[in-house]
């Protein structure tokens, strides 16, 4: 009676067991059925634009297009007819105002966050530099447009790199500060000990150690002008065109294929980037730099 | 460090030469800022009383005065402060959600999370138009599953007076960034802490509200005052997602500014600064709320490639 109370239990033990293991492994597979649902939900824009870009006619009930076509994007990158030179000239002028904006941002943002890394900075100076990368820019480009036409600076790729600058420079000059503040001086001490002068310094010593937060910052600075809509809009008075101004003309227009190329074409340049800084670094830019030395020593 | 300064500044020699070699550097930003934000807002602030611009120049505060009574502006704030909200405190709850499922995942997570921060906005509501709208594909799947009979049918989700476009356009953006730096920040906390407290006998819920939250709570609070920011300022979503009423406070600004009617213009840029006060009081507040404990710089951006410094 005894005993096979005891095998009785034994078995119930096994039996708990095994189906803890069992419900360990559904909840591991729900979780990641769950995990692929939610990718696969957030990827439905995309997915839709990715239908859009290779057809031609797709008219409502069907929930496929009939026919497959490439003619959007041999109508895009096509560079000598109409809407392809408008786009090839849409894509430079994007990637000049961008690469301007972004080396202006590094040559000032830098200087700036070594000041703001290694010194004491009141708190407000930090929360000023911070409100033009948060708050709303309207009443600045309102008070700000009058000027640029009286300058002629409106309308022209100059006045639009510098309002471009406004959200980009501060926020360049908050992560070099963030860079500098866990720099280590003691290198560059160490090379003036050693004969170098301050030229030198610079190029061997600093600029090499801080080069993957300059490379992180730079990136978001190209991205942050790469998708700037609203102050292009404020400022390029419809004479400046970049890719989000393309885009825009173009959603008005309601021609879904060329609206799906260009949505997917401007998303590109982002994704490279990320990649690039991201193969560059050895690391996934989310991943905090304790944890990447550590893989980088395994 | 800190002391030496002080001791060459109390020192022979002129300290504002020695400042001036200090913070000199600083200097190119916050003139270029200086320059193009405050005098552009100055500008604006002076537009907006009648002291600068088109028309007679006299001082008023007719601009201000007018905008108190106006219906309209007062229900374009409380909606936008009502979206701004909305998809604050949901894409945090969500994403701290996100997070704490996706934690023992690894890295891919994390990098999954990032293909979210470059999609420009016009893209991602470009997307929307095409799946949301009245003929887009989530109407087209309806009509295939026999749920609809046309497409007058299906819900209006775009361009409509609830704002559901772009509240889910907002969702589909801000879950993922709010996810992104949680987990972010999970990783940098480590999981000792929370070991700890289960064996000391902690429960699950109590280890999550007494010891994961609070650690987290400065870098949740930064991301949602970036959150926050965004969205209540945002133009382009609620244009295009938007219906034409009633209409956000940067979408109702802008068709302001280029009305014919000048009056409108003065009432535009005073809008615009009220907009920028309150983004910028909403900011301070919050950043108030945790500057006292030292944490200000604990955002998102920025901690993400700042050390965590708390490792072993």
């Amino acid at each position: 009676m005894a005993t096979a109370g005891r095998i009785s239990g034994t078995e119930s033990w096994e039996k708990a067991v095994k189906g803890r293991h069992i419900h360990r492994w559904i909840g591991g597979s729900l979780l990641r059925l769950g995990v692929a649902g939610v990718a696969l939900l957030w990827a439905l824009p995309f997915g839709v634009l990715a239908l859009w870009a290779f057809t031609r006619a797709w008219y409502f009930p069907d929930a496929l297009p009939q026919a497959w076509s490439l003619a959007g994007w041999q109508q895009l990158l096509f560079p000598f007819a109409g809407r392809g030179s408008q786009f090839w000239a849409a894509f430079g002028q994007s990637l000049q105002i961008a690469l301007f904006t972004t080396l202006l941002a590094l040559g000032v943002g830098i200087p700036a966050g070594r000041v703001l890394g290694t010194h004491p900075v009141p708190a407000w100076l930090r929360l000023l530099l911070l409100l033009p990368v948060i708050t709303s820019p309207l009443a600045v480009l309102m008070g700000i447009q009058g000027v640029l036409i009286r300058l002629r600076l409106d309308g022209t790729l100059l006045g639009v790199v510098l309002v471009h600058l406004i959200p980009t420079l501060p926020y360049m000059a908050l992560v070099m500060g963030s860079v500098f503040a866990r720099f280590d001086r003691g290198y560059e001490v160490q090379a003036r000990c050693l004969g170098a002068d301050p030229w030198q310094v610079w190029w061997q010593v600093t600029l090499p150690l801080i080069a993957p937060g300059a490379a992180i910052g730079a990136v978001f600075a190209f991205l942050i002008s790469w998708n700037e809509f609203l102050l292009t809009f404020f400022v390029g008075g419809g004479r400046v065109l970049t890719l989000p101004m393309l885009l825009y003309s173009l959603l008005q227009g309601g021609n879904n294929t060329l609206v799906a190329v260009v949505a997917l074409l401007s998303v590109v340049p982002g994704w490279l980037a990320l990649l690039g800084a991201s193969l560059c670094l050895g690391q996934a830019i989310g991943l905090p730099p304790a944890e990447a030395q550590e893989e980088e020593s395994c | 460090m800190n002391t030496m300064n002080s001791l060459n500044g109390q020192g022979s020699g002129p300290v504002g030469l020695k400042r001036f070699q200090q913070y000199g550097p600083l200097l190119p930003a916050l003139g270029l800022v200086g320059l193009l934000y405050g005098g552009g807002l100055l500008l604006a602030l002076a537009q907006s009383v009648g002291l600068y611009g088109l028309g007679e120049r006299e001082f008023t505060l007719q601009g201000y005065g007018d905008l108190l009574w106006d219906a309209e502006v007062q229900g374009s704030l409380l909606l936008s402060l009502r979206i701004a909200l909305l998809a604050t405190g949901l894409a945090l709850v969500l994403g701290l959600g996100l997070a704490l499922l996706l934690r023992g995942l690894g890295g891919w997570a994390i990098w999954l999370g990032q293909l979210t921060l470059p999609i420009p906005h016009l893209v991602g509501v470009t997307g929307m138009l095409l799946l949301l709208g009245p003929s887009g594909w989530l109407a087209r799947l309806a009509f295939q599953l026999g749920w609809i009979a046309s497409d007058q049918d299906f819900p209006l989700w775009v361009n409509d007076r609830g704002y559901v476009g772009v509240l889910l356009y907002w969702l589909w953006k801000e879950i993922p960034f709010a996810a992104l730096v949680a987990l972010t920040l999970l990783r940098g906390m480590g999981s000792e802490l929370e070991q700890q407290a289960r064996l000391l006998g902690a429960s699950a819920t109590q280890t999550f509200w007494h010891v994961t939250l609070p650690l987290l709570r400065p870098g949740l609070l930064a991301t949602g005052i970036l959150i926050f920011g965004f969205v209540f300022s945002a133009f382009e979503v609620p244009l295009l997602l938007g219906p034409t009423y009633p209409r956000t406070l940067p979408v109702l600004i802008y068709q302001r500014f280029i009305h014919i009617n000048l009056e409108q213009r003065q009432q535009a840029v005073a809008l615009g600064v009220i907009l920028l006060v309150i983004s910028a009081a909403v900011v301070s507040w919050m950043a108030g709320l945790f500057a006292a404990r030292g944490s200000l710089w604990q955002l998102p951006v920025v901690s993400a490639e700042r050390s965590p410094g708390r490792r072993p």
